[in-house]
């Protein structure tokens, strides 16, 4: 019964908050915090208690280390089924301790309508919670196209708009609601072929997963399905050519919205393609594997050498994430264990890596006004704390040893080199751009002449603490990854049995 | 043919409702008194909603040669007597409560006018035989024009009903001259006769196909399908905000209904020709009516232009016309106006009472969230479940009618309905966001602070509870619409 209160403390919660805005300002405030503490201490006692042995694999009954099934819609086949392994808890641990630092730092940059803002944000990671959880694909539809209206609201309302007034928050916001809402119903088109194919194969109308990994796909059919949901996937990740949502949307976005989406929301993606996009039709995977790699390989350098170019640095570290999801999309179809591994710590990794960088942009503007590299620099001596903390996290951001993003990068070319040796080269070389992109930005804020005299307030204890737990973090996953491994050992074998499957059998067929 | 008694309980909805007719139109000429008329109405209009329960026991029954009542007769029944009811309370409101405020004009004819369509409505969907959907569709419309121009004082209205009678007669000829075309060939006009007589032939002949295809403009019209639209958006902007609901929702199901019955029981339509019609209709609704609507900055002509995108949708279903085609089709329409119903509802009582013009340009619901949190929360989940976003009825609407377009395999009309679905939210995401922008100084219209207590407030907050439950839990209409069959 725990896992739909997982999803529900946080619905709860947001309502709370929104009726508790009569009462004070900080009262919403406090009970965001307490519902995502909550949620943050139920993903630990789970992690403690359980031992994640158990996952969907290949050629087996899928297997769960908790499970929940509720009748939904029995015209459809359509249940609440919920289900959790390693992976799925280390994305909910994730988004609690996302969600508790994204109401911390917009403790004080939101002070207009508080208790809806609050709202937004619980609701938001709720239907996070619910991707990760939803095994009906109905139901991870549901949470999937749910989560983008309180993420617009997020973005239209308390956003800020670019200083040169080409994109207004509005129409960022809308921009991210129609990319996501097309590919979305796109998805929606391929899963209903998918249930429709089963139907007629077996005769069982149903949306649940274990009894759709059965379904018999003709070959060609595999392949479009498949594309229907990668399109979704690819757009949320974001893959290159559809990506430009994302820096309009990161750049408008108050810091709390561009701390979810690039920590979460583009997780959603990378979990969905390791849940559904693999599993459902691993034979069309393999066959896509080459084109999926070379898309990964584009976005790493197109993502660097645009981040290079910007001068808005939200925009800039926008970009680095589009640069990074694409070690994610290539370790995925590399279909190796080591490379699949090290997808879970890229995506943590990234994730912590990512929400620090939008936090310390964010705390950077409400310093200075100003998100423009080019009215910055020399800012090294102007604020305590704040460069020193930047520069560890660009130090993080690039892939230095010693932190989570360099074992999850490390593992994923090792892992790939064996399968795809040229894709590998070429991602590496992503890693040198990366170092130049995040040097360049630290070079442009913080050194040079100042711009301007006087000291800046410094950080505070609440920014410092939020700061410093995740530097800890960072290198808990750089020097000791092997609790995060363990849990996610078992997930990530189910994916790489599919995967080895369907590879052998393309060698075979050729 | 003899009537038993069972035909008169087949019969009693469409009975009641035209002795309410009688009643309120005696009532009017003993005493004008609005709220007498009103309850009047409200009382009829329930019980022919009642009267649907043994209507249903002695389902599916033939009633004379013209109608025929069974399950889905009733279920279109059922959400025709809904709608009016709830444009009828909506329109109590909207007209004013006390005398010398709100409409100048009489007021108990509206209920009369009303009710009158209704009756039309349900003539239409239990129709079986061409002159029945033809005395269906004239008694629907002809009142309808006295709806729309009922604030005659005013331009606007007045141009609406106009624009209306002309363009709604102009279809009427092309359905009159369709049925006459059918008849030549078939040479009878019940619909099950013509699918008979038209069977056995593997290609209808051009007169079938002619006159199937005049039909088709004829009820296109109606539905206000692309390229017969032109009227939809200034008959909905001069139309009372009540009549307006109306229009979009009671009318519209009647003649949908009708159509997809005229559909699956005359296999006329299973022409290529007729076919790749339907399809191209559907595709250039869809695409027109969500392009048209995104700059529309009057909200009354953007529902409209909304609606004709969403007859878009259900032709994608017409087109089909196997496995889930009329269940959709059901489901669709239910949560559709509900949705629609909801939208006005809010236009209505922003409007009322009414002083001249209704409250319908967009910049006047700015920041409306934060006055009147619950009314434009209400606004809001119509705006996203027009927009088929989880958690409200319409996801469930439009998730059936992408079901049904998978599984006839529809592929070029799934394409457009993809592209129509991520334009449309474009200008439904634009009116919720307006809503919670930052309140201007000035301002015209408000609803009444105590909305929510009075009868349109009440209805409109029912409507906006169910549009989040079906969106929730959809398993008991499904369950129902899963036996609606024509019988």
């Amino acid at each position: 019964m725990i896992l739909p209160w997982l999803i529900l403390i946080p619905f709860i919660g947001g309502l709370l908050c929104w009726l508790a805005e009569r009462r004070s300002l900080t009262l919403p405030r406090w009970l965001a915090l307490a519902t995502m503490g909550l949620e943050l201490l139920l993903g630990l006692w789970l992690w403690h208690q359980g031992d994640f042995q158990l996952a969907p694999g290949g050629g087996r009954e899928p297997s769960w280390e908790l499970e929940f099934k509720y009748g939904w819609i029995e015209r459809f086949g359509i249940s609440i089924h919920l289900a959790l392994d390693g992976l799925s808890l280390l994305m909910i641990l994730l988004t609690g301790l996302l969600g508790v630092l994204s109401v911390l730092c917009s403790w004080r940059e939101i002070q207009n309508h508080v208790g809806f803002f609050h709202l937004n944000l619980m609701w938001i990671l709720g239907g996070v919670v619910g991707v990760f959880l939803a095994l009906d694909l109905f139901l991870f539809f549901f949470f999937w196209e749910m989560m983008l209206v309180p993420m617009y609201f997020l973005i239209a309302l308390w956003g800020h708009s670019a200083a040169d007034g080409k994109t207004s928050r509005i129409n960022a916001a809308t921009k991210f609601f129609i990319y996501t809402q097309a590919s979305g119903l796109i998805m929606l088109v391929a899963i209903l072929g998918l249930v429709l194919a089963n139907f007629h194969s077996s005769g069982v109308l149903t949306f649940d997963y274990a009894l759709l990994l059965k379904a018999e796909l003709a070959p060609g059919v595999e392949y479009i399905l498949m594309l229907g949901f990668f399109i979704a996937f690819a757009v949320k990740l974001p893959v290159v050519p559809l990506h430009s949502w994302l820096p309009d949307a990161h750049a408008q976005a108050p810091t709390a919205g561009s701390v979810d989406l690039a920590g979460i929301l583009l997780k959603t993606a990378a979990y969905g393609l390791l849940r559904f996009g693999v599993p459902l039709f691993p034979n069309a995977s393999a066959e896509f594997a080459p084109i999926a790699m070379g898309l990964g390989v584009l976005g790493i350098i197109y993502g660097a050498l645009l981040a290079f170019a910007q001068t808005d640095i939200k925009r800039l570290v926008a970009y680095t994430s589009v640069s990074h999801m694409g070690f994610v999309l290539i370790g995925i179809y590399s279909g190796s264990q080591l490379a699949l591994q090290g997808v879970v710590i890229q995506m943590l990794a990234h994730g912590l890596s990512a929400a620090a960088l939008f936090i310390l942009c964010g705390q950077l503007y409400e310093r200075l006004h100003t998100r423009d590299l080019r009215e910055m620099g020399g800012l090294w001596c102007r604020l305590n704390y704040l460069p020193g903390v930047m520069l560890f996290f660009a130090a993080a951001s690039l892939g230095l040893p010693g932190t989570g993003n360099f074992v999850g990068e490390f593992l994923i070319l090792l892992g790939t080199f064996k399968v795809a040796p040229l894709i590998t080269v070429i991602a590496t070389g992503g890693l040198v751009l990366a170092s130049v992109y995040s040097l360049i930005m630290i070079q442009r804020a913080f050194y040079g002449p100042a711009k301007a005299e006087g000291q800046l307030r410094g950080l505070d204890g609440r920014e410092l603490a939020m700061l410093l737990s995740l530097i800890g973090l960072l290198l808990w996953l750089g020097v000791y990854p092997q609790p995060a491994l363990d849990t996610s050992y078992a997930s990530m074998h189910g994916v790489q049995q599919w995967l080895e499957a369907a590879f052998s059998q393309l060698i075979t067929a050729r | 043919m003899d009537l038993t008694q069972q035909h008169f309980i087949a019969l009693l909805p469409l009975l009641i409702t035209s002795a309410t007719i009688l009643v309120v139109m005696l009532g009017i000429a003993w005493r004008r008194n609005h709220t007498q008329s009103f309850l009047l109405s409200v009382v009829g209009l329930n019980l022919a909603l009642l009267s649907l329960i043994p209507a249903l026991q002695v389902a599916p029954l033939h009633v004379t040669a013209l109608l025929t009542v069974d399950r889905f007769a009733c279920f279109f029944m059922a959400l025709i007597l809904v709608a009016t009811l709830a444009c009828v309370t909506l329109a109590h409101a909207y007209l004013g409560e006390k005398q010398g405020k709100g409409y100048p004009g009489n007021r108990e004819e509206l209920y009369l006018l009303m009710l009158l369509a209704a009756a039309g409505g349900l003539v239409l969907v239990s129709a079986q035989h061409l002159a029945g959907l033809f005395i269906g569709l004239e008694l629907l419309s002809v009142p309808t024009y006295g709806l729309v121009a009922y604030a005659f004082f005013d331009k606007r209205s007045l141009e609406g009903g106009i624009k209306y009678m002309v363009l709604s007669a102009a279809g009427s000829a092309f359905l009159l001259f369709g049925m006459a075309l059918l008849y030549a060939d078939a040479g009878t006009l019940s619909f099950a006769g013509i699918g008979a007589v038209l069977a056995p032939a593997a290609l209808p002949g051009p007169l079938v196909q002619l006159g199937m295809g005049m039909m088709l403009v004829g009820l296109a019209f109606k539905l206000s399908l692309v390229p017969f639209h032109l009227w939809t958006p200034d008959v909905y902007e001069g139309a009372p905000a009540p009549v307006a609901a109306f229009l979009a929702t009671a009318s519209k199901v009647a003649a949908f209904a009708v159509l997809l019955r005229l559909f699956q029981i005359s296999p006329a339509a299973a022409t290529p020709a007729l076919h790749d019609l339907l399809t191209i209709i559907a595709v250039a609704s869809i695409l027109f009516g969500n392009l048209l609507a995104l700059l529309q900055s009057n909200l009354k002509r953007l529902l409209g232009y909304s609606s004709i995108a969403h007859f878009g949708y259900l032709l994608v279903a017409l087109v089909a016309s196997q496995g889930l085609a009329v269940e959709a089709v059901g489901v669709y329409l239910a949560t559709y106006v509900l949705t629609t119903l909801g939208a006005f509802g809010v236009i209505t009582l922003m409007s009322t009472p009414y002083n001249g013009r209704d409250c319908d340009a967009l910049y006047e619901y700015r920041g409306l969230f934060w006055r009147r949190p619950y009314l434009t929360a209400v606004l809001a989940v119509m705006m996203l479940s027009l927009a088929g976003i989880p958690l409200t009825a319409g996801f469930i609407g439009k998730f059936y009618i992408i079901a049904v377009g998978v599984q006839a395999q529809l592929w070029w009309l799934l394409g457009a309905l993809v592209i129509g679905s991520a334009i449309g939210v474009f200008y439904y995401l634009r009116v919720m966001v307006t809503l919670f922008l930052m309140e201007p100084n000035l301002r015209r219209h408000d609803a009444p602070f105590n909305w929510g207590q009075r009868a349109g407030g009440m209805m409109l907050l029912l409507v906006a509870v169910l549009a989040f439950v079906l969106g929730v839990y959809p398993q008991p209409l499904l369950a129902m619409l899963s036996t609606i069959t024509l019988g």
